[in-house]
This record gives C-alpha cells, structure tokens and sequence, in this order.
C-alpha cells in the first residue's frame, strides 16, 4: 500500500497548540470543522492550500504538548496523507495509529527533502521514498500489530471489522 | 505465575518494569523495557476537550456497553463553566454520557487535581485523556496520558497496550534557597534535556531532597515532567506519602520501589543550593533562562493557576507576596485555583481576601487561562508571564501573544511590578 504526494516541510517541535489551538478544536466535535484550522498557529490559510493526499515531512519532535487527539484529526481530514517526521512526541504518535493517520519516523528526512517534491510513502514496506533521488528510507519498524492497525485505517476502522481491539488477542 | 511480592522484591527491575509487570493482563511473565504489556487499568479519565471525541468514537463503533463505570471519570475543567453555546454543547453531551452509562462526572476540578484528591494511590495504573496525567506519579502511581479513541478502547475494556519504556533517574540534592521553588526544578530540568529529552521515558525523581518536597510540589515536579514527553514522572512513596494516604484514608496500593541494580539510560543530578528562579521564556519550554536575564520585561497579564501550579500551596505563596502591596495598574493579574476544594480553602483561609485588596481577580476553579479560551484569553502582542504549563505560540489566545512561564512566586511579583521581577526581593 503506496501513498503519494506533494511535500509540505516543518522544522522541528511542531507542537499540537500550533497545528490546532484550544479554542477551535474545543468547540468542534466534527472533525472537518476542525481541518479549517490545521496548522493555524503558523499558517490560518494552510487547509486552501491542501491537495489531497499531500504529504507533511518535519523535523524533531512533531505533534509536542497535548494529548489533543484533534491535532491528528486536523491534519488527516484536511486531506494529508501521511506525517513523515524525524521524531515524534509519544501521544501524537500513538494518536496517528489509532485514528489511522500514517506517522513514521525517519530520521534526518528533512535533510533529503525539498518542499512541494512529490515523494512516496510505503505502509508494506514501511519505508518512504524521495521521486527525485530515487532515494528508500526506512522508517523506525513498529510492532505488526500496530503497522496492521495502520492498514486497516485505526481503531474505529479494525473494531467495526473484528469487533475487537488489536491488542485483546495479543499474548 | 509470578506472584506480586517476587515482583516488587526484584532488584533488577525499574519502577516502570515493575508498576507495569504488576498489571499486566496475562500476569505470567515480567515485562522489561522495550516489551509492548497489555495491561488492567485502575482509572480511566477524560476531560472537556478530549471526552466528547471519545463519546463519538465509542457511537463510531457502536460501543454502548461500558467496562466499568464507576472507574470512569468524565471531569469538565477546561472551559468551566461553558464559554459559549458551542462549548455548552459539548459540555451537555458529557452530561448525558455519564448519566446513561453511570460513570463518574466531575465538573469545575481540574481533572489531574481531582484524581490527586480523590483516587491516587500508590501503584494505581491510570490512563488519561490528558499529556498531564503524569501528576498521579507523584504519590507513585503509574500513570499516563493517551488520546480520545484509545481512552474510549480502554472505556470498552478497560486494557490497553503500552510499550515498557526505558527509565532516567534524577537525583535531587541540597535545599531550596528562598524563592526557588519546584517550579523552577522542573523548568531547570527541561532547559537540561530539552522538550524531547525525557520522551517516551519514565523519570524517577529521587535523592537526598526529595524528602523535604510536599506532597504539592512533587504534584509540580510530576506534572510539568510531560513538557520534556515523560510518558511518567514517578516518586516513589514514603514517610509524608504514607502520612498523606493515611490522612486521607486511602488503602495504599502497591508501593513500588525501583530494584538497587535496574537499569537507567541516563542520570543526572540537580543541586538545589545552587538554583535560582528560573523563567521559560517564548515560545518554547525549554528556553529557559536565569531570572535576571528576563527580569524588566513588561508584561501585561500575570497568571497563577493550572493543575501545575494552582494548589493551595501556590496561592499561599501569591498571597505572601500580594499582600499588603498592589497590582500595578497596567497589568492584570488572575488567580485560578486548581480544585473545588482549594478554591474553598483559599477563601476560608482568607487568601481570597489578600488577592482582592490586591487588585487580583481570582476566579472559580478552571484550567482557563493557560488554555486560552475563557477567563483571561491573550490579545495581540500581549505579553504575560504565567505559572501554567506552556508557553507555545498561540497557547492562550493570539498567536502574536508572548507567555513566560514561572513559579506562582515569580508571576506575583511581576503582578506587582508590571514587569518580570525577582520573587526573593517581595518575600522575606
Ligand atoms: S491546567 Fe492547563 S495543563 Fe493543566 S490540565 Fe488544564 S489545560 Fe492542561
């Protein structure tokens, strides 16, 4: 299962309070409501200028601070594909494999990486590629059950499916 | 089997090896680091801003049975009472969730504060819909935040997946000096590691000085150890934990003590003689800096409040500094106590009397302000120096807003001179 897409390059410590403040995602309980403001803390016109299946690649420590599931939630409703960062804080990473927003962690990515190159992201694989080097990184592995999940599309996705949680038939 | 003693008696293990090991759900075998456990959990809470997802999420997956909901916490802290109509919604649909289903609903306590006072026993495993639930660590704990759909899973169930992270021990020597406090040690930490330093890590908080922390400023220690990404910041129990539980009445649960040979990845120490107030400032937590590098800096808005520093204890060190003096006319200075019950104290303890002859407003307790979204939002290249836990660009209204982050001590002398000041001149 491929993704690809237009890059759209951050720095490092990207954090949830600036892809979406307190004040609209705790007014919302729809998640296109909230894509209108993804990434507002830098760019309150950032959703226009979206192309579905757009690709976010950014430095250390993406998706920082709170557990504000809608940070994820903005980003994948505004129509990016996948979040290719060179860390990322814990609870923003959990988020990404329960909501089914594709997270994966490659280190030094943005050193290979222009913004608005078209680049490919690899759920089998788990890895992503650069078009214009030709160039496969591997992505930090994560558990099967977990790269399963990602596949199916989250939790929502896999309990409608098994009518249960990955994690109830793990030993 | 292994049985919970051979467990805890183990020396090889850490703190998080064991508080996990201790609940997982196979409970067979011991889970060291890098193992992914499916553990019970004790406690599952979720707040104003992550709970109406969760309710939606469970409608998603046509959940409408409950693992349990007494052990169900559904708190409103964030925007209480409700800021707007669109707020009330939400807030309503929470009412209804916890009626129907008979989980516990809390409303106008900060949901961290409350877990603190009402159900924080040693060796609890909590998960929360909340980066902050870390506090809980703070009487030893094990206890974590996550986001919406995986806090409805554990709603469903009440298991959930976690990887046993590695562990950094921190050792506290020496004594605070006259106006340090626990906020500085922790803003001091995080300017050590940085706001990934401590990221999927358990930090134990130990050493010689730890037994002259309050319960309260461990509380501090524990919560703001989410600003470096802890994944839990633990105290292991003692002499004033046990005084704390007892006086409570709280049966302790397992009191977890780190085996003399685990295994740290990183360890430090930190010298409390030789800290000084310590200011983060904009726009990130780990630009911390010496009270006199930002000291003169005019502010606009002063802060005290959040489950970081809105204990009684913090007021109390407000009130000290406020009192018998005023708030300088062009900046305004709130005062957010953490929980129903502080807010009472502070009032009963005349407190309240202090910050309004002051000048202060002080308000019902709500995290407020450090959200931005009621009861002191910041407007355009406003300036305030805040107590709460971040101080990230947009974090408390505009995004052109600027926020220093200090002890309560630090933010009430600033409140009286309109400008970032050193807490040690006001307190005698
Ligand atoms: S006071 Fe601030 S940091 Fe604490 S729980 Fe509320 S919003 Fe979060």
């Amino acid at each position: 299962m491929t993704l690809r897409g237009r890059v759209w390059k951050f720095g490092d410590n990207i954090n949830t309070d600036i892809i979406i403040p307190f004040r609209f995602k705790s007014r919302t309980n729809d998640p296109y409501e909230m894509a209108k403001y993804c990434m507002y803390g830098l760019d309150p016109d950032f959703h226009e200028k979206i192309q579905k299946g757009d690709i976010m690649v950014a430095g250390r420590n993406f998706g920082g601070g709170s557990s504000r599931e809608q940070a994820p939630v903005a980003i994948k409703y505004c129509g990016i594909a996948a979040v290719v960062s060179e860390s990322f804080a814990r609870i923003f990473y959990r988020n990404g494999f329960a909501i089914g927003l594709p997270v994966m962690e490659v280190p030094k990515i943005t050193k290979e990486v222009e913004q608005g190159e078209e680049m490919e992201v690899d759920l089998d694989t788990w890895s992503v590629k650069v078009l214009r080097t030709n160039k496969v990184f591997e992505a930090k592995k994560v558990p099967e059950f977990l790269a399963n999940l990602m596949k199916i599309g989250g939790l929502v996705e896999y309990y409608k499916k098994y009518q249960q949680f990955p994690w109830q038939t793990m030993k | 089997m292994l049985s919970p003693s051979q467990i805890l008696k183990d020396e090889s293990l850490t703190f998080a090896e064991k508080a996990i090991s201790l609940k997982t759900v196979d409970g067979k075998k011991l889970h060291r680091v890098e193992d992914i456990a499916v553990v019970n959990v004790d406690l599952a809470m979720a707040q104003d801003s992550t709970g109406p997802l969760a309710i939606r999420v469970l409608q998603d997956m046509g959940i409408n049975r409950l693992w349990d909901p007494k052990r169900i916490l559904i708190v409103i802290d964030h925007t209480y009472p409700a800021a707007d109509e669109k707020v009330a919604n939400l807030h309503a649909l929470m009412r209804d969730f916890s009626f129907q289903h008979g989980c516990v609903l809390v409303e106008g306590s900060i949901s961290h504060q409350h877990i603190l006072e009402e159900y924080a026993t040693p060796g609890l495993m909590i998960f929360g819909a909340d980066s902050h639930t870390c506090q809980a660590g703070c009487v030893g704990a094990f206890a974590t935040g996550i986001g919406s759909t995986e806090i409805a899973a554990v709603w469903a169930t009440g298991q959930i997946w976690i990887r046993v992270p590695d562990s950094v021990r921190i050792n506290l020597v020496g004594k605070l000096q006259k106006g340090v406090f626990a906020r500085d040690i922790i803003s001091h930490f995080i300017g050590m590691v940085g706001e990934d330093g401590g990221n999927y890590r358990a930090l134990e908080w130990k050493g010689t000085a730890v037994k002259n922390l309050s319960l309260s400023s461990r509380a501090c220690i524990s919560n703001s150890s989410m600003e470096c990404g802890a994944k839990i910041a633990v105290f292991e129990p003692d002499v004033l934990t046990r005084q704390y539980l007892s006086a409570v009445r709280r049966k302790p649960g397992y009191e977890i003590h780190a085996g003399r040979i685990a295994k740290y990845t990183d360890e430090f120490e930190i010298d409390l003689d030789k800290l000084e107030p310590i200011v983060a400032a904009p726009d990130n937590v780990d630009n911390v800096k010496n009270i006199r590098e930002v000291e003169g800096t005019p502010i606009d808005q002063a802060f005290v409040g959040s489950s970081t520093n809105g204990r009684l204890e913090d007021l109390q060190v407000a009130a000290k500094i406020l009192k018998g003096r005023k708030v300088n006319p062009r900046t305004r200075c709130i005062i957010t106590p953490a929980s129903r019950r502080i807010y009472e104290e502070a009032i009963n303890s005349g407190l309240v009397d202090i910050f309004l002859q002051a000048g202060a407003v002080f308000t019902n307790a709500t995290c407020g302000a450090c959200v931005g979204t009621h009861l002191g939002v910041l407007g355009t290249n406003e300036v305030c120096i805040s107590s709460s836990t971040r101080n990230y660009i947009g974090r408390m209204g505009s995004t052109s807003a600027k926020i220093y982050l200090a002890s309560p001590a630090t933010v009430a002398a600033s409140a009286i001179r309109g400008e970032i000041a050193d807490p040690r001149r006001y307190l005698r």
